[in-house]
């Protein structure tokens, strides 16, 4: 009678053996016709995304948005799917410093891209300042679309202060101020069903520092 | 969304000659209309071609005083750009009028061009659509129209073309920059470059097969006052049912193009010399050919008056 331990170690074992067969008859389906210049296509590309702060080497069908390849691949679920349309944000993660739809991305298009999701801004017992002001504020009620709000709240206050205008910036040759107007309009892309915007609007005015 | 396969291109003539000899390719930028259209299954190609790795993300000076805007600047970027919010400030109006913070961010110049309309029956598979699949007729005509266009409209098609910059490109006169699979080099007036649908709503462009967007230029700037008004049914976040992009000259001259009613940014530079007789004169005469339908004759009058309200801002 083997001990649990032996057992989990062979059940280990028959999930490499069984997925390495999964592999390589994807592999095999995956060689398509070369094409004309000789080229090999393949429905599979190898790609290192760097995930808050850590490379991350990744081998995927093309098709993989940048969020599936975060929740599917590598289990960072805060990241949300809402839409998969890149009409709500719930799925707005920091790349490179900028925020984007992780929803309307391949993740083989970021070879050597920063990703930061919602697991990398804070952690439990160690919030990102923003994440705090959700909490203090009430900025949400079901919580689904919050990672996308956090992300992009945190992202706005940059482009505000790297005077990136918006459609509500009164001169276009001024510094864009921190306003409630502005976070409005900037905020535009993150839709939340449950109504939470008042709330939201005071975080990110809190974490701005300005009077509201 | 169906398989593809994928590769990285690294120069410009590579990736020309990539989607020439790659059966069903197509060029990737930011990807935010393309892989919308792609899950739909409304865009089906066999290849992707990346060209985010090819530079062309850098606004430059050209020497006859305008600039030459890379194909892959960000809409963020264009809209940021010292140069453009000083010298062609409808342009960066117009950016930061369309999409969302997080589609800026991705979306590019030459990307932005090339986006396909919102027509709900375009992106509706279960129905007849002369765009997505040619010869199986139009299922707007004769459905939900209000969003539609109204000039320009053939039989064929009466989809509008959804974007805010272009309308702005168009009045500011740019020209797009291409190279295509033999490596030949040409220019093209954005008037020349978005198509009519006549009876070939599916051939949008005049890009031939292969050909790919380097850059787009504009010419020196000619001053004047720069507005870009656009009218929606939310206050962001939305397109546009009229937009007006105007350059206004003190003497009340002017170039002017509209969005939001035409198969391509509608500008019409003989109507432009009915300016200074007001937004009623200008309006008929850019809008003389209009068939609209009874759900979006109201964008018939409010484009005049948005022209209306462009004129007055430009006065005070």
């Amino acid at each position: 009678m083997p001990t649990p331990i032996q057992l989990e170690l062979s059940r280990r074992k028959l999930l490499v053996s069984s997925a390495a067969t999964v592999a390589v008859a994807g592999a095999a389906k995956d060689v398509r016709a070369a094409d004309i210049r000789g080229k090999a296509l393949q429905n599979t590309t190898a790609v290192a995304l760097e995930v808050n702060g850590e490379t991350q080497h990744l081998v995927l069908d093309n098709r993989t948005t940048l969020l599936d390849a975060l929740r599917e691949h590598l289990h960072l679920t805060g990241t949300k799917k809402g839409c998969d349309h890149g009409q709500c944000g719930a799925c707005t993660v920091i790349v490179d410093g900028r925020r984007i739809n992780s929803c309307l991305s391949l993740a083989v298009m970021h070879e050597g891209s920063k990703i930061q999701t919602i697991e990398g801004l804070g952690q439990p017992g160690n919030l990102h300042p923003m994440q705090a002001a959700f909490v203090k504020h009430d900025g949400f009620q079901c919580g689904y679309c919050t990672p996308g709000q956090i992300c992009s709240s945190v992202a706005v206050l940059e482009e505000i202060k790297a005077n990136i205008p918006s459609h509500v910036t009164a001169n276009l040759t001024e510094q864009a101020a921190i306003t409630s107007a502005e976070i409005r309009e900037r905020m535009s892309g993150n839709i939340c069903r449950c109504g939470a915007y008042s709330n939201i609007i005071d975080a990110i005015i809190e974490i701005a520092g300005v009077p509201a | 969304m169906k398989a593809f396969s994928y590769e990285r291109a690294s120069t410009v003539e590579g990736a020309a000659k990539a989607a020439a000899q790659t059966p069903n390719a197509k060029f990737i930028a930011g990807g935010t209309n393309l892989l919308d259209l792609m899950k739909l299954e409304i865009e089906t190609p066999s290849h992707l071609i990346d060209v985010n790795g090819l530079g062309l993300d850098t606004i430059e000076k050209t020497a006859e005083g305008g600039i030459r805007i890379g194909a892959l600047v960000r809409n963020t970027d264009l809209a940021a750009d010292n140069s453009v919010r000083r010298d062609y400030g409808l342009l960066s109006r117009a950016l930061v009028a369309g999409a969302s913070g997080q589609l800026r961010n991705r979306a590019t110049t030459a990307g932005n061009l090339l986006q396909r309309t919102r027509c709900p029956y375009f992106y509706d598979s279960n129905q007849p659509c002369n765009k997505r699949q040619p010869g199986t007729g139009c299922s707007a005509i004769g459905g939900v129209t209000r969003q539609l266009g109204v000039v320009g409209v053939s039989d064929a098609c009466i989809a509008t073309h959804p974007s805010d910059m272009a309308v702005a490109m168009r009045a500011l006169d740019a020209v797009i920059e291409t190279i295509k699979p033999d490596g030949a080099k040409r220019a093209i007036p954005i008037a020349d470059f978005h198509r009519l649908p006549g009876d070939t709503p599916h051939i949008e462009t005049a890009l031939d097969h292969g050909e790919l967007i380097t850059s787009v230029v504009l010419p020196a700037p000619i001053g004047g006052k720069h507005i870009y008004r656009k009218t929606r049914d939310r206050a962001s976040y939305a397109f546009a049912l009229v937009s007006v992009a105007a350059v206004i000259q003190a003497d009340g001259r002017g170039k002017v193009a509209v969005g939001g009613v035409a198969p391509k940014p509608w500008r019409a530079e003989a109507a432009e010399d009915e300016l200074r007789k007001g937004a009623h004169a200008l309006a008929s005469a850019l809008l003389a050919d209009a068939r609209p339908t009874q759900q979006n004759d109201f964008k018939i009058s409010l484009t005049e008056r948005t022209l209306s309200a462009v004129l007055a801002e430009a006065r005070g």
